[in-house]
């Protein structure tokens, strides 16, 4: 089952590649990871999608509790919570295509970011299954390049992790 | 205003003002100021190897002995990456280590300047935690916390990157007494309930078995396990690095579980209906086959590491504290009740630990005309009455001393268990007798494992020190000629350790005694004659049996109740 972990870890070098090498380590899987600084500089903030059987997934957080340098962590998966993700994608967008397109972005509530005679750059927000409903809607052969963050989350209500 | 001194000045400082007694090491380049600092002082004693790797050893094996975090320094590039087989056999058995690694200036970091190499990279999966300390004024606190974490929670490495400008430069000099790091808080105390809940379970067991490992050691919890077995009269077993935990000539003790451990041990644990589980980890070497661990038992599990406990068994009673506190709270739990076991269900399992102890598993050829290993490990135990501190590399002897050296008390069996490190017995014991000059040690070896750090035989002889080489030579690498015996239809590929040198004289080369053994009746007077020579290293060179295998053994994917015997 797919897990988002939430983690608040000391914002000092290493930190990141401490937990990178203990995924690749312990072979459990990373499907995304994002990680910035929060507005307390000495901390940074992960998200991390896995998946595993029950099991796994009660390794990999106490797996991660042990690092020094991990402060926090939570399964937000474990109670309501909020995901996002980021996708810019660059679509060829010439003819009638071009309307279609844009028919589309406004559809999935994206925003035309760059406009040329001949492409649209769309950015485009939400859960990672909308983003692939996206890309599945306008069409392998229109996509000339995606960036996607990885899943972003954060709990519902009062509930936080700091 | 406290006095400013150099980075290399602080090091000697925080190791002085933390008690550290040696540092095993050896110089380079990178680490030429902290030599220079350390040579301008008397207090903290440095003890030079012939390789890093018999540092990181000779350093483990002194904190094994002592329980004292061991402390290490060695020099930037291969000095480090000699250390790491060291450093990765700490981690395996949770040993408190601070290794100082030496570091081209931060300038040059990520240059490929000479003898460089990302220490902390190299080593992240193999300690407990690392750092690199790129300004003076953070050392101090540093390696404050380098002795906390190293020593507090489960036990490990700690190693700490030193670049050699910050060695160089100035700063105050203030040495933490206490340190706090938010992000690490090791749990000590049980929780009570489960405490509560575990004492009620193991009051209601008719076939209970205490396992017990390496934590029980760690925690110096040997004796509140002692009272807490003794009262209930419940059978105990324990791995290879609990050995000495619980008094092994107690006839409580069943001896070591596992793949080598003894039938009687694995038939408990096969058939226990609660299994109490001290500070062992559940190593594959100990369970075998996991779908067939334990079938008919609840199981409760002390551990201070939350990570250890469902990891490769999932557990009924999850404790996770020190194990020394929390069996000291289960005693306290059993004082408050009037309860006490099925007296009649425990008689009944005793009877059948007998049957299988009657078994004798551990027998051998005691009329065999060559020496059998496992009989010089008896003479042993016999002329040193059991006192001897042990190290041991890793093998057959290794197995054959755990089966036959009884321990009764712990920190006298020191070895690798985790990582299974060939060449740690002779420099683990030069931190042993540093540890504890008057003792006896004795390093158990055979004549593949000594060959990997042989040239510490050196610095023993630099040091005085009078450690006893029990060399089990049978001119093959034991349990490898084992496991091809067994498994590969006698190809016996590399196991043959041809062009073997003259022990003897190399013993001698190096400035010891050395004696060579092959008769039977040589076996003893010879182990006499050595432990009378206690200011001298001798290096006995026991000629044994060439095709003695270690029984009785649990195959590969097999479960405990599958023994082959003999």
């Amino acid at each position: 089952m797919r897990h988002i972990i939430s983690i608040l870890l000391e914002n000092e070098a290493g930190a990141l590649s401490r937990v990178a090498g203990l995924f690749s380590a312990r072979g459990y899987n990373i499907h995304s990871l994002t990680v910035a600084p929060t507005e307390d500089p000495s901390l940074s903030r992960m998200t991390l999608v896995t998946s595993g059987s029950d099991e796994v997934i009660e390794q990999i957080t106490k797996q991660l509790n042990k690092l020094i340098d991990v402060v926090k962590l939570v399964d937000l998966t474990e109670g309501p919570h909020i995901e996002r993700e980021l996708m810019l994608i660059k679509l060829r967008a010439e003819g009638e295509a071009r309307a279609e397109l844009l028919r589309l972005t406004e559809i999935f509530r994206g925003r035309v970011l760059d406009v040329t005679p001949t492409t649209y750059t769309v950015e485009l927000t939400g859960t990672g299954e909308k983003l692939d409903a996206f890309l599945e809607a306008v069409g392998e052969g229109a996509i000339l390049e995606t960036v996607r963050s990885g899943t972003s989350g954060i709990a519902r209500g009062e509930r936080a992790l700091a | 205003m406290s006095m400013e001194l150099t980075g290399a000045e602080i090091v000697v400082r925080c190791l002085r003002d933390e008690g550290v007694e040696y540092v095993f090491g050896y110089p380079g380049g990178a680490v030429l100021h902290i030599y220079d600092a350390l040579f301008q002082q008397e207090q903290v004693k440095h003890i030079l190897v012939r390789h890093e790797q018999g540092a990181t050893h000779a350093a483990d094996g002194y904190a094994r002995a002592t329980g004292r975090p061991g402390v290490v320094l060695v020099t930037s590039g291969p000095g480090a990456t000699n250390a790491v087989t060291g450093i990765a056999t700490a981690y395996m058995d949770s040993i408190p280590l601070v290794v100082l690694t030496g570091q081209v200036p931060t300038a040059l970091i990520g240059n490929d300047a000479f003898q460089e190499v990302d220490n902390v990279g190299i080593t992240r999966p193999c300690v407990k935690h690392n750092f690199l300390v790129k300004d003076v004024r953070d050392l101090a606190l540093t390696l404050k916390k380098a002795f906390y974490i190293a020593t507090t929670g489960r036990p490990g490495p700690v190693l700490v990157d030193l670049p050699k400008d910050v060695t160089a430069a100035k700063a105050p000099y203030v040495y933490p007494e206490r340190v706090r790091i938010r992000s690490y808080n090791p749990v000590t105390r049980g929780h009570p309930g489960q405490i509560r809940r575990a004492v009620d379970l193991i009051l209601r067991a008719r076939r209970p078995v205490f396992y017990t490992g390496g934590g029980v050691i760690l925690s110096d919890a040997a004796e509140v396990l002692t009272e807490l077995v003794q009262r209930l009269d419940y059978p105990i077993t324990s791995t290879l690095m609990g050995l000495g935990g619980y008094p092994a000539t107690d006839r409580r003790f069943l001896g070591m579980l596992g793949m080598h451990g003894t039938y009687e041990a694995n038939m408990a644990m096969h058939h226990c209906d609660v299994l109490i589980a001290i500070g062992a980890r559940f190593d594959d070497r100990v369970t075998g086959n996991v779908e067939k661990f334990c079938p008919h038992a609840k199981i409760i599990h002390v551990d201070i590491d939350p990570a250890s406990i469902s990891k490769n068994v999932k557990v009924d009673i999850p404790i996770v504290g020190d194990v020394g506190r929390v069996l000291r709270d289960m005693l306290r739990v059993l004082d408050a009740t009037d309860r006490s076991p099925d007296r009649e269900a425990l008689a009944a399992w005793w009877r059948q630990i007998e049957e299988w102890r009657a078994m004798d598993c551990l027998k051998y050829d005691r009329e065999a005309p060559v020496i059998k290993p496992q009989y010089v490990l008896e003479q042993l135990y016999e002329v040193t009455r059991g006192e001897a501190f042990l190290t041991s590399d890793v093998g057959q002897h290794q197995m054959w001393a755990a089966q036959f050296y009884k321990f009764d008390k712990p920190r006298r069996w020191i070895n690798s268990g985790g990582l299974g490190t060939m060449g740690f017995g002779l420099p683990a014991a030069m931190g042993v007798q540093l540890a504890h000059p008057d003792a006896l040690v004795c390093c158990i070896t055979g004549e593949g494992s000594i060959q990997m750090c042989i040239q510490e035989l050196s610095t023993c002889k630099q040091y005085g020190l009078p450690i006893k080489i029990i060399n089990l030579n049978n001119r093959y690498l034991g349990m490898v000629r084992q496991w091809q015996e067994f498994f590969y239809q006698g190809r016996y590929a590399m196991s043959y350790m041809e062009s073997l040198p003259d022990f003897v004289k190399l013993a001698e080369a190096y400035g010891h005694v050395g004696m060579r053994i092959e008769r039977r009746e040589d076996v003893r007077p010879a182990l006499e004659e050595a432990l009378a020579m206690k200011d001298r290293l001798v290096f006995l060179d026991f000629i044994t049996d060439q095709t003695e295998n270690v029984y009785p053994m649990v195959p590969a994917g097999a479960g405990l109740s599958e023994m082959i015997l003999v």
